[in-house]
Parts: C-alpha cells; structure tokens; sequence
C-alpha cells in the first residue's frame, strides 16, 4: 500500500476465543503498585505464543 | 473505534478493536475526519471535494481506497465484539495476594499513600500464622490455578523479614502438594539491605521492587528518614549490589514523581546512569490541595517529558544500551487476551490484599475503607458479594472507558484511585487517565519508530 503501511499483526478477537486461561501475572503485581497497566503484559500461556 | 495522532513527524493510527497499528501519510490522516460508516466502495464525491484544495484527486481517491481495503479485511473499524466476555471471568478463582507483612516503616516519604506505614491503623508486624493463613487461603480459593503470586508489602516488608522467610519455605513446601507454583515479589526502601537478604531475594523473589525517586536531591526531599535526613546515600549501593547479583531475573528500581520535579525524565536517565536498566517511574496520586500533588495544570510539561524520554531511550537503545522503561512496555503483536484486558489488575476478584491483622481488603490501597473489607482470615469470613461487585467491574461497566481509545491497555485504570477520588470503582479517575493515554502514544510511537528503523 502506498498511503498506509501496517505495522503489527493483532487481532484481539482471535484471542477472545483461546483467551481467559488466568495463568497470566496480576497486573499490579508488576512495578508500578499505584497505577495499572495490562497492555504491557505478555500472556503466559505457552500454547497460545 | 479509530484513533490517530501524529508525533515526531509520524501519523499513527490505532484500530481499537483489532489493536491493528498503521502508520498513514497526511491524505490518509485527513480523510479520515470525513469517514462515515459503513464505508462506501466508492470515494463520496463530498469528500474529494472537502480535500482537493491541497490533494489531487487521484490520489484522494488511492488513500480511501487502502482504508476500504483494511476495513474489509477487519483491520480498521472492526467491531467491538468483546462485551459478550465480560461476565465470563466472575467465578475467577484468587490467584494473586498483596501480604502486609509490616505495617510500619523506617522512612517518613512525604507522600506515602499508607500513612507512612501502618494504614491509619496503626503499627504492626504480621505474625506468621497470619502469614501461613493467607497462604492456606489462596490455596483453597485458587482453584484451577497453577500460578500463584505473593507480593510482600508494607509498610517496608524487610522490617519483618525472618516472617517473609518463614512464609516462602511454607508456600514452597506445599507446592507440589497442591500442583502450584509460587511467584514471590518483594517490594522494599532498601533501608535495611545485607547481602543475606539480597541472596534469599535472589534466589526466591521472582520480582523485586525497588524504590527510588531518581536524582539524590529529588529523592531525599521526599523519601526521608525518621530524623528528615534523605534515604538516598544508604539504599543506592544496596540496589546495586542487589541487581548486579541478580542475573536475568526481573526487577524494578521504581520511583515516584511530584509536582517538584516534573523534569522526572532526568531521574530515568539518573537512575540509568547510575547501573539500573528496569526502571518505572510515575506520577504521586493525591489531592490537588497537597503542595506536591500533579494537577491538570502540570499535564502539558508532563507529557513533554514523556516525549522527551521517548527520544532519549531511542538514543540510548541506538548505542547498543539496554533499557526498559515500565510505562512504554507493550507488546503490539501478541500481549494479553482480550479478557485479560477487560478487567485491569484483578482487584477484589482475582487478586487481594491481607493485613497483619488478617483483614482482606480487594487491594493494597483499599486497606483501612471498612465498607470494602472483604472479611478475616482468622474468622474464616470472605465476603463473596464484594468479590461480586469487582469482578463486574470492567471497561464495559464504566461509562467513561467504554468509548475510550485506551481501554484495552489501561483495562480500566486503577479502582482504588477510582474509589478515593470519585468514591466509586466505576468512576475513571480522569487526571490518571489523562496521563495513561499520554504513556500509551508514547509506547505505540516508540514500537513503531522501532519497526520503521529496522
């Protein structure tokens, strides 16, 4: 494409059916202990990555 | 949902439902003012003539044809399908507890959300068996789950350190017992540091949190001793003997900023300076009336900073140096599910917090608000309908998240700022807000320069 390049591959709604699993950390348990981020987490479960 | 803005010369565009990442040339990022859906195959006349006062038609016409193209592939403008897992995580089992194993402190940080220590609750230390409690505790209610995290807090938790040992050889010795395995976290002021405790860290502690503001003067005007004297000449070498016999393990030296020093993008590069590559750094949460509290009037000098820090880790990754920055943190091919970001950190629901009295609160910053305690450890007493409430507590069920471009990065923000500030979970507290958005641009703005440069 000449106006738009794609930088990513996600789609979020493919991982609404494998997703929920919990093996994930909880967020605050991180670094920040005052404010929460998800979006930097990675998943943890390994069938999925 | 779309969302778009330019930085350092980039226009970026961000489709919220897929977490699809373009970057677009001028026309594309006019254009889509214009856009109405659904889309026509063909570009509206309207909007040809709306933009061909500084495009040429032809290539109006090429640009709307791209977006079409992505938005018949579900790449732009796809729909918000996720509404339908919002309920599907309520019977979450209890994976995560906060411990607090101290509520005391040897420092007097001016804006310690915990009273300087103890909550308002006074000073105490967790006796063991509160200790072992919670452990039995978040094995019952864990369910199915095989990783259990506990994080020990306070307070400052090496106050009552022979207890976090104590804790740790129980939780392990019931590991293969039950089929779980522990994460330890530690969140410490360095204060009281030897090199036996940083080798049982080390060794147990999966993560390590370890505070401080950044440059001497700007931490030991907050992060003070009992007498007023600064902390920073005693915890910094202790932090560093602690990372450099730490391997690959994660840590971060976590600092907080202030209306007192709003050029924090310093203290990151101080404290990388200093030999720490892991670093998080982020606004104090107070009531504007405090002299040091950060206030919409401050907004514009932060997010500068953040676009300062941007350029300053691009600088420092050019030169083959390694640093990770908490906030610009993010994974734009994979990451966590789409559940995992409804919901933000879990309080109350999957993850809770216990005092030394054995109190169960939904999190650390909920200790002492009685309507929100959730029951006690030694009176076997769990409050399932306050569980209940949080867990139906996710960006569809704030109204200020659901039409938010951000919302499946912050997840919603954070509750207990939610309550203290709006007095209800639900109310996005929206100075945080503000400031997250500001870190997400930033962390999006820096995966893509790295993609465009690779």
């Amino acid at each position: 494409m000449k106006h738009i390049k794609t930088i990513n591959k996600a789609n979020l709604s493919a991982t609404a059916k494998k997703g929920g699993c919990g093996k994930c950390q909880a967020s605050c348990q991180s670094a920040c202990k005052t404010s929460c981020t998800v979006g930097n987490q990675k998943c943890a479960n390994e069938s999925n990555n | 949902m779309i969302h778009k803005f330019k930085a350092k010369d980039i226009n970026i565009l961000l489709d919220v439902n897929s977490g699809g990442v373009h970057v677009i040339d001028d026309i594309t990022y006019e254009l889509l003012d214009y856009i109405n859906l659904p889309l026509a195959k063909e570009c509206p006349g309207e909007i040809i003539s709306r933009l061909n006062n500084k495009y040429n038609s032809s290539d109006i016409k090429e640009a709307y044809s791209e977006i079409v193209s992505l938005y018949e592939d579900n790449l732009l403008f796809s729909r918000d399908i996720y509404g339908d897992y919002a309920d599907t995580a309520v019977e979450s089992p209890i994976k995560a507890l906060c411990l607090h194993i101290a509520h005391d402190c040897n420092l007097r940080c001016k804006y310690c959300f915990a009273s300087t220590g103890d909550f308002g609750t006074g000073r105490k230390l967790m006796p063991l068996e509160t200790g072992k409690a919670a452990i039995d505790f978040l094995l019952e209610k864990s369910a199915g789950r095989e990783n259990l995290e506990v994080d020990f807090f306070g307070g400052e938790p090496l106050m009552n350190f022979e207890v976090v040992k104590e804790i740790v050889r129980y939780a392990r010795s019931k590991e293969r017992e039950y089929g779980k395995n522990f994460r330890f976290t530690i969140t410490t002021n360095g204060m009281l540091l030897t090199d036996d405790k940083i080798d049982f860290i080390n060794k147990e502690m999966s993560n390590v949190v370890l505070s401080i503001d950044g440059r001497k003067e700007v931490n030991d005007r907050m992060r003070v001793r009992v007498d007023g004297s600064g902390s920073y000449d005693k915890i910094v070498d202790g932090y560093k003997r602690l990372v450099e016999n730490r391997g690959d393990k994660e840590y971060y030296v976590r600092g907080t900023y202030t209306k007192y020093n709003l050029d924090f993008s310093e203290d990151v590069l101080h404290l990388y300076n200093t030999g720490f590559n892991q670093i998080s750094v982020e606004p104090v949460m107070e009531d504007e009336s405090i002299e040091y509290a950060i206030t919409e009037k401050d907004l514009d000098k932060i997010y500068a900073e953040y676009d300062k820090l941007v350029c300053k880790i691009a600088e420092i990754k050019k030169n083959n140096g390694k640093i990770n920055f908490f906030h610009f943190m993010i994974d734009l091919d994979q990451g966590p599910c789409v559940i995992k970001r409804l919901r933000g950190c879990g309080s109350g629901n999957e993850y809770v917090a216990v005092t030394p009295e054995g109190d169960i609160y939904p999190c650390h910053q909920f200790t002492g608000h009685e309507e929100y305690k959730m029951g006690n450890l030694h009176e076997h007493t769990f409050n399932e309908n306050i569980k209940k409430e949080f867990a139906g507590c996710h960006v569809y069920s704030k109204p200020s998240c659901r039409d938010c471009w951000a919302k499946f990065y912050c997840s919603g923000g954070c509750n207990a700022n939610n309550y203290i500030y709006n007095g209800d979970i639900h109310k996005a507290h929206e100075l945080s807000c503000k400031i997250m958005r500001k870190r997400l641009e930033c962390a999006i703005l820096a995966k893509v320069c790295e993609q465009l440069n690779s």
